[in-house]
């Protein structure tokens, strides 16, 4: 068997990936407005990915605002700061962790799920059958998604946010022995609309992410359930990298907005 | 908007019909390898034509450029005298709506009903429901098979699946049919009743259909047989009728067509690749 790697080539399918899941995205919120418009498909899709999400998100909410807490206690704890636990997992959850976490659990749900799903569709020709009886995939399948995911992501993480900060307060009252109206008050009073629209701002890209992602992966899935295992697997990985890679782009971009407080 | 070329009346069609697919001078390759070369024939209207060859001989892809699914590199593809290979995917959605097609492996939505996957069509065009439901229901009577309505394809024989298959691609009554082996892998007492119901579709609603197939025996029935709407089954041609004239044949060899002509010249032919194809 000959085994011959041309740099060339590498790159040109590299190269049209990019310019293929461009389209892919663009045509994904084009689609917003142009006829028909899939609302019912919209809602399904906001049920798995919203309300199929709920217990990952709380759990992973719960457990990292716990964590937190008990981590920044430790180093709080030195300095006599104590009291300020509240602030740091507040800040900590809202700003970064509540959207990245959210985020990431929901692309190892949802990425996969959707890369399996288009994929074993792909590999079947039931997309081809989509296209053949009139209707276009890309409005029927892709649009839904997007805009579903974009939409969830964004409440599942002021769940998350919230649910983290309860995880906070639970060890701060059960093993830090702090007031409870104490950590609320401190956690509330620290956030300002800086902090507010940065946690919430990023979940709108991410969910683009999630789905664009998921829905690419699954639509060039090759080669039968092994080509639609590894559009899955790849599906995940790209979300993933790609949300800490935008994340860091968007929390440069937001601290340029909002200096102050930065 | 590009017309579709007028019929010259050569053995490329029935003169003075109107060609319901028109391929000119159509040429594809991938990665280097041509799969299809200077390909041309015409689909008359209420004509059936079986596309004949070995597999790879690119068969399944002209019924996938003839929908548009993939664009040929040269030459041009009119489907009811609109310019497939000139369209945009956007206006390609328009047309498919007029033309059926049934997949080699029936690519039926498994998350959907048959009932939703025989009305998809309608309920994408907004079709009030119980409308849909009456002509899912009519439909499949027609491929016998109204009684899995509620039942989802994994559920189904692969001989069920294929005339569910048939069943969608019929329900919106399209002018054009494209049949992607609609027998393969299947035994040959359900072969025959699909190959019967493709002889009930031609003869009775007079849809003109590209059929491709690996049965031989298949091609024959289709063009030996006619459907008897008063029996309701399918019947030899009477007597003294040797071949019946809607139905021609294509075969494809090294990615050209080397015949084209109707079963008894299909039969006699002097091509040594045919007769030995025939023989096989």
């Amino acid at each position: 068997m000959e085994l011959t790697f041309s740099p060339t080539e590498f790159a040109k399918s590299k190269v049209l990936a990019v310019q293929e899941y461009s389209l892919l995205a663009w045509q994904s919120i084009a689609n917003l407005f142009r006829h028909p418009r899939y609302v019912a498909d919209m809602l399904q899709q906001a049920d798995i990915i919203g309300v199929g999400s709920l217990p990952i998100v709380v759990l992973t909410g719960f457990f990292t605002g716990a964590v937190l807490a008990l981590q920044s206690a430790n180093s709080l704890a030195k300095f006599g700061a104590l009291s300020f636990t509240g602030q740091l997992v507040s800040l900590s959850m809202v700003r970064e962790l509540g959207p990245v976490l959210t985020s990431l659990m929901v692309a190892g749900r949802n990425s996969s799920g959707m890369a399996s799903e288009l994929g074993s569709m792909k590999v079947t020709e039931q997309i081809d059958a989509m296209r053949a009886l009139g209707t276009d995939p890309m409005k029927k399948l892709v649009t839904p998604r997007v805009i579903s995911s974009i939409i969830m992501l964004f409440f599942l993480t002021i769940i998350s946010d919230l649910v983290g900060l309860a995880g906070g307060s639970v060890i701060s009252v059960l093993l830090l022995r702090l007031d409870v109206s104490q950590y609320w008050t401190n956690a509330y009073q620290s956030l300002v609309f800086a902090d507010v629209f940065m946690g919430l701002s990023k979940p709108l890209f991410f969910g683009f992410i999630i789905a664009t992602i998921g829905c690419f992966y699954g639509l060039n899935a090759k080669g039968g359930t092994q080509g639609v295992g590894r559009a899955t697997t790849q599906a995940v990985v790209a979300a993933s990298v790609l949300i800490l890679a935008v994340d860091l782009f968007l929390t440069r971009v937001l601290m340029i907005v909002f200096p102050l407080s930065s | 908007m590009a017309t579709i070329p007028q019929n010259t009346g050569t053995a490329m069609g029935t003169p003075g019909t109107q060609q319901n697919v028109v391929f000119e001078n159509v040429s594809i390759a991938f990665e280097g390898n041509r799969v299809l070369e200077d390909i041309s024939f015409t689909l008359a209207r209420g004509e059936t034509k079986v596309l004949l060859g070995v597999a790879g001989s690119g068969k399944t892809l002209i019924l996938k450029l003839a929908l548009g699914l993939l664009k040929p590199d040269s030459g041009r593809i009119f489907v009811l005298g609109e310019e497939v290979t000139a369209m945009k995917e956007e206006d390609l959605f328009e047309l498919r709506r007029k033309v059926g097609m049934v997949f080699q492996e029936s690519a039926l939505f498994d998350s959907l009903t048959v009932e939703d996957n025989v009305g998809f069509r309608l309920m994408e065009e907004h079709v009030p429901r119980e409308e849909i439901h009456q002509r899912v229901l009519e439909v499949l009577r027609f491929v016998e098979l109204e009684h899995t309505v509620k039942m989802f394809p994994s559920e189904l024989s692969g001989g069920m699946r294929r005339r569910v298959a048939i069943a969608r691609a019929i329900i919106s009554q399209p002018e054009v049919l494209l049949y992607d082996s609609p027998t393969g892998g299947l035994d040959p007492v359900t072969s025959t009743t699909i190959v019967e119901l493709l002889v009930k579709q031609r003869d009775v609603y007079k849809t003109s259909a590209l059929l491709v197939t690996h049965r031989l025996q298949d091609a024959f029935i289709m063009a030996t047989h006619t459907f008897n709407s008063k029996t309701n089954r399918m019947e030899p041609l009477p007597e003294g009728q040797h071949r019946n004239l809607h139905t021609n044949f294509i075969v494809l060899k090294d990615a050209r067509i080397i015949f084209q002509g109707n079963a008894a010249e299909l039969v006699y032919s002097k091509n040594e690749y045919i007769q030995e194809y025939l023989s096989q």
